[in-house]
């Protein structure tokens, strides 16, 4: 047996092994296969704000945090809900900044979902009852990559959505007129 | 053997009643454009098939010619270039054949062409069409944007009028197909394009999405309803009016849910506070043919199912199960078929 036939057995071997660490996450379609499959655990209602002893961990973020296609779907809904009205994409403007590393009512994705579910004081308006519980976790999700919490292998490599205009070969010619004949 | 007859006869027999199925076919033809594509596809059809005929029937020639003649007319030999001058005339009259054959195609091709735009230099009514995963928003475009409307997954034409469609993508890109009228054409995201066509039938017609788009792509399909002029003037106008309000207790049970819980925040009810973008405009829901762009008819039993666990009808949709009490859900679903 050659050197060489071991090492490139050696390589095949490691190769397989590492093929072992691509088995991402499931992805559920259902909404409702929490209440069924997993105790929900307390309510992790009571913030402190700037402090106090955090609850134990929701059983639930297992099921969304570090959860591509939950992170997926979260920022779909981040966008369409008109999150970004307040928050801008993260930045910030009438609501908080997300993108950065300052939490007023936790950053644990049980304390985000939390927040987007009751609503917080100064405009932060509750949620619960207008999207489902499903929703709301899984733009927890998403907020938290906001600030680069989760894993990098689990986070999309663009952002959703179009970007740019139409390219200006495929703009009209629009033959300019008068504007008080526009409407007749 | 007797069995294998049997099936192949029934097999025969299926295929001859899909030329009778107009309701999605390129064979319908329901359309100038429609047409003007059959009359093309079968002058390519009769160009190629004569073409196909006379190479293997000089194939068969030129085998059975090489058996008869033995060794006697070997190529190999090296005398095949003085060729006998029946073959060079016959070989400058294939090429003349073929050139006639290739450029009548292309004439043919371009006429049908020219008949096809010529819907979109007469446009008569204009729609925009956005494509959604996996869904499509209608809106039906006016000169007078009070009669501006939108709907979902249902166009209504009138016959023999024609239409031009611009379609958008809000996400991916979607293909818009309706097969009886016109051929495939893109919905790219951050652009603008367009199909025109003109309706000859009266009819309900299908039509879906052509390039996958997601896991539902296959439930991405809408209904095309060809009706007379009058019929679409009529359909247009009660488009237009905003829903009723619930005339039954327990329809006002399902109002007050519909539009103020998770509904609202993604569909839109005129007349109602329910305003959301999201999801599909749902105002006139109960007067469509179908549930979740043509995954399922319209009818009640359906309602309750689509709305109580969208999630196993839909897998994957954005319409998300919505854990309603059963009273709700009943409450729910009475107010949805009061919207006609």
């Amino acid at each position: 047996m050659s050197s060489r036939f071991r090492t490139s057995c050696a390589f095949a071997l490691v190769v397989a092994l590492a093929m072992t660490g691509c088995n991402r996450e499931e992805r559920h379609s259902r909404s409702k296969p929490l209440g069924e499959t997993v105790d929900t655990g307390a309510s992790p209602d009571t913030i402190i704000p700037g402090g106090g002893t955090p609850q134990p961990l929701d059983p639930r973020a297992a099921l969304y945090d570090n959860n591509s296609p939950a992170i997926a779907e979260g920022q779909q809904l981040f966008n369409k809900m008109n999150c970004v009205g307040c928050h801008s994409h993260g930045g910030g403007g009438m609501g908080p900044a997300l993108m950065d590393d300052e939490w007023r009512y936790g950053g644990r994705i049980d304390q985000i979902a939390a927040t987007i579910a009751e609503g917080r004081p100064n405009g932060m308006p509750s949620w619960r009852g207008k999207l489902t519980e499903d929703q709301i976790w899984k733009i927890a999700a998403y907020v938290r990559t906001l600030s680069g919490l989760p894993s990098k292998d689990v986070v999309g490599s663009r952002s959703e959505g179009i970007s740019g205009p139409t390219p200006q070969t495929l703009t009209p010619h629009q033959q300019p007129r008068p504007s008080d004949t526009a409407e007749q | 053997m007797k069995t294998k007859r049997v099936t192949a006869a029934t097999l025969t027999l299926q295929l001859g009643a899909c030329s009778y199925q107009t309701y999605q076919s390129d064979f319908a033809n329901a359309g100038v454009e429609d047409r003007q594509f059959l009359i093309l596809f079968w002058i390519f059809v009769a160009v190629c098939v004569a073409m196909y005929v006379l190479v293997i029937i000089f194939l068969i020639a030129g085998i059975a010619r090489r058996r008869r003649a033995g060794d006697a007319n070997v190529v190999e030999t090296g005398r095949h270039h003085q060729s006998h001058p029946l073959l060079r005339g016959g070989l400058i009259g294939w090429a003349a054949l073929v050139s006639t054959g290739l450029v009548g195609l292309a004439i043919a091709s371009f006429f049908a062409d020219r008949t096809m735009a010529n819907a979109a230099a007469n446009e008569k009514l204009s729609i925009t069409v956005t494509g959604k995963q996996w869904w499509w928003d209608i809106q039906y475009n006016a000169a007078d944007v009070s009669k501006t409307m939108r709907t979902a997954n249902e166009l209504h034409l009138p016959v023999g009028v024609p239409v031009r469609i611009l379609l958008r993508s809000d996400d991916v890109i979607h293909s818009f197909w309706v097969p009886s009228f016109v051929g495939k054409q893109d919905l790219i995201p951050g652009r603008d394009t367009d199909v025109s066509f003109t309706p000859t039938k009266v009819g309900i017609f299908r039509g879906q999405c052509a390039e996958f788009c997601g896991v539902e792509h296959a439930h991405m399909a809408f209904v095309v309803d060809v009706e007379p002029y009058g019929d679409f003037i009529k359909w247009w106008e009660r488009q237009l009016q905003e829903a009723q309000p619930p005339s039954t207790p327990l329809a006002l049970v399902g109002y007050n849910y519909v539009t103020t819980r998770e509904c609202a925040t993604c569909h839109t009810i005129s007349g109602t506070p329910a305003g959301g973008r999201v999801g599909p405009d749902l105002t006139h829901l109960a007067s469509r043919h179908s549930i979740a762009a043509g995954t399922l008819p319209m009818g009640e039993g359906n309602l309750y199912g689509w709305v109580a666990d969208p999630q196993s009808i839909k897998p994957g949709s954005k319409m998300p199960t919505v854990d309603l009490e059963p009273n709700d859900l009943h409450a729910v679903v009475a107010y949805l078929e009061t919207l006609k």
